[in-house]
């Protein structure tokens, strides 16, 4: 009886909206019979989004986008909001297994030469969505509304700066105003939550449309190259005669990707929680340690390693560059092999560009180009010498700022050599010639210490010496 | 009988060209008004986005403290608010300057954001450089360029003595070229 009604209620929902079949069908469209694990990026990417978008519109429950009050709702959220550390901490590993998920769909499809004719589209709107992707990391980062926040603004503005001709204008827009102030977070906030997502929607249904014009493509297999002629066909007759329907044979392997995928992040934001809120979001407090979300963490690195004079070009022009190439790539290689036994090179780029985002992010981790600003004065036993002039270099070494920069055993900092062993390595007089001198990444410090200065120092720069058998 | 298609519309001013067929026009008429109503959204929309960048700004002198407060050859850190912050923007409307008494009566007032990419630098009053925490510039006391990748010195602001008070000019954020 009870079946009969709910077969009674089904039977006229799917008349008068008709969208089970529209559905059904689309998700019953045949793919490759062997698009196996490989193929769950990109639905894992999806569902990364859906996660943010759910956790979103929770956090924005209690979110304020005021300049002047998104931080204390940050903390009410994050220390008294029942669930909020946990959702928090949801939105933000979220975020970073989105940004991941769409890194490996990213070379996957890249090493699978699926970018190739007729899929050129699905991967240039696919870029788009890595631009939106990174541009919702970077504006969520923002809306954090601590001091990281407001600097990262303002390193933003500064490298929007650095553009010809509207650079000074694209910065202060960046910033809402002339500084950063009340203006600054509202935009922010309409722009990571309205604009952004928008064009997410917009552009995954539209990649998602371009899925089921052209099919999932079949897995490559080395001697039989794309065609333009001939490649739809070819495809065709595949489905026809291999062709499993999406749902459910493939869609299985996505659902446990992606369950697995929001387990690991539910068990992140349980055990590691989101990021600690810094300071609050006032810029007259000096005292501070920029440092961007870890996945910008190797930019970062980037941009203390440019080589000097360089940064004008490569701020603006990298990005601009890189984007070309990425848009490019499908036009100019849509035919011809799509294996990887064809294509070494393909192996060799993507080894090269994780290898270069891996090594850049440890040194950004690391940023030994910082200068250590907690450094403590070096200790007697460091030093060697509680009077005379060792001691008073030991104390000169932290005074003037040497030890913010160089090491001395465990202290100081990395910016500069070593100096443990300083004395092993360069003689009084080529001392003195770089201290006075100093280098591209050192002070000159001719005019900031006095002979009897300088002679303490070099007293006790000549005793970092490391005892050799 | 005449085809309705060829019809001229009475609605259409003037002549148009012939081969405009009714379905024709009425296809260009849609989009021709979908485009009014869509710019009649537009100019507000776009105008109340991009407008506050095109105000002329007004900068104030704000005080930052007596001028005895300060000791000559002493470099420290003052906060001061920005010229016209919004009611909400709360501690974000603070900027702050490294201020310096040169002698009885003259200030020098930096910028504390590195030219490199706008972080704050701090003074090392032994050491007499500024530093910068974010990739590693230093700034000589003058706020010359010491070392790494800032591309100019630390910018200054207008800085004056009134009745008794230091005052600064508010400025917009300095941003590099």
């Amino acid at each position: 009886m009870l079946k009969r009604i709910f077969h009674q209620v089904r039977d006229w929902v799917d008349d008068r909206t008709g969208l089970p079949e529209m559905i059904g069908k689309k998700a019953r469209h045949l793919v490759p019979p062997d698009a196996k694990w490989w193929y769950v990026f990109g639905s894992a990417t999806l569902c990364a989004f859906m996660v943010q978008v759910v956790t979103g519109i929770a956090l924005a429950f209690s979110y304020i986008p005021s300049s002047g009050e998104a931080y204390a709702t940050l903390h009410f959220i994050s220390d008294e909001a029942p669930f909020g550390h946990f959702l928090r901490g949801l939105h933000y590993y979220g975020a970073s297994a989105m940004v991941l998920m769409v890194g490996l769909h990213m070379a996957q499809v890249f090493l699978a030469g699926s970018y190739k004719f007729p899929r050129e589209l699905n991967w240039a709107t696919g870029v788009l969505l890595l631009a939106f992707t990174l541009a919702m990391g970077f504006t969520g980062q923002l809306l954090r509304g601590d001091q990281n926040a407001v600097w990262t603004v303002v390193v933003a503005a500064e490298q929007a700066g650095r553009a010809p001709f509207i650079g000074q204008w694209l910065g202060h827009f960046i910033l809402g105003g002339a500084t950063v102030g009340g203006a600054t977070f509202t935009r922010f906030f309409a722009i990571h939550v309205f604009i952004m997502p928008s064009f997410i929607f917009a552009f995954v249904g539209l990649h998602l449309w371009l899925v089921l014009r052209h099919g999932i493509s079949e897995p490559p297999k080395a001697g039989q190259p794309v065609d333009p002629k001939t490649y739809r066909q070819e495809y065709q007759e595949l489905i026809k005669k291999k062709g499993r329907p999406f749902w459910p044979d493939a869609a299985w392997r996505d659902a446990v990707f992606c369950v697995a995928m929001i387990g690991v992040i539910a068990v992140l934001a349980l055990v590691s929680g989101p990021p600690q809120l810094g300071k609050p979001p006032d810029p007259s407090i000096i005292d501070a340690t920029p440092r961007p979300d870890w996945y910008f963490m190797w930019y970062f690195a980037v941009l203390a390693l440019l080589p000097h004079g360089t940064e004008q070009y490569v701020l603006i022009y990298g990005p601009l560059l890189v984007g070309i190439i990425l848009m490019g790539l499908p036009f100019i290689f849509n035919r011809g092999e799509r294996s990887l036994r064809r294509r070494p090179w393909a192996i060799a780029i993507v080894v090269m560009i994780v290898v270069m985002i891996a090594t850049l992010w440890l040194e950004g981790v690391k940023s030994p180009w910082s200068p250590n600003f907690k450094a403590q004065p070096l200790s007697a036993s460091v030093v060697g010498a509680t009077n005379g002039p060792v001691f008073l270099g030991g104390r000169l070494f932290h005074d003037k700022g040497c030890i913010n920069c160089h090491l001395i055993g465990d202290d100081g900092g990395r910016r500069g050599p070593d100096l443990t062993d300083v004395a092993g390595r360069l003689s009084k007089n080529q001392m003195i010639l770089r201290i006075a001198n100093g280098a591209v990444n050192m002070p000159a410090y001719a005019g900031n210490l006095t002979p009897a200065e300088m002679d303490a120092l070099l007293a006790f720069l000549e005793t970092r010496k490391i005892q050799r058998p | 009988m005449k085809d309705p298609n060829t019809e001229p519309c009475a609605h259409v001013p003037l002549a148009s060209p012939p081969e405009l067929s009714r379905r024709k026009f009425l296809a260009r008429f849609s989009l021709a008004v979908g485009s009014v109503g869509a710019l009649i959204v537009a100019v507000p929309v776009v105008g109340f986005i991009v407008a506050p960048f095109f105000k002329r700004k007004v900068e104030v002198w704000r005080s930052v403290g007596k001028v005895q407060g300060f000791k000559v050859g002493e470099t420290v850190a003052v906060d001061y608010e920005d010229a016209s912050p919004l009611p909400w923007a709360g501690v974000t409307a603070k900027s702050a300057a490294w201020l310096r008494r040169e002698n009885a009566d003259t200030f020098i007032a930096f910028s504390i954001n590195c030219t490199h990419l706008g972080c704050p630098v701090r003074w090392l009053p032994k050491a007499n450089l500024f530093m910068c925490p974010c990739h590693g510039g230093v700034y000589y006391e003058d706020g010359a360029v010491a070392a790494g990748p800032p591309p100019l010195p630390l910018p200054r602001y207008p800085v004056r003595v009134k009745d008794g008070d230091v005052q600064i000019q508010t400025s917009p954020l300095p941003i590099s070229k």
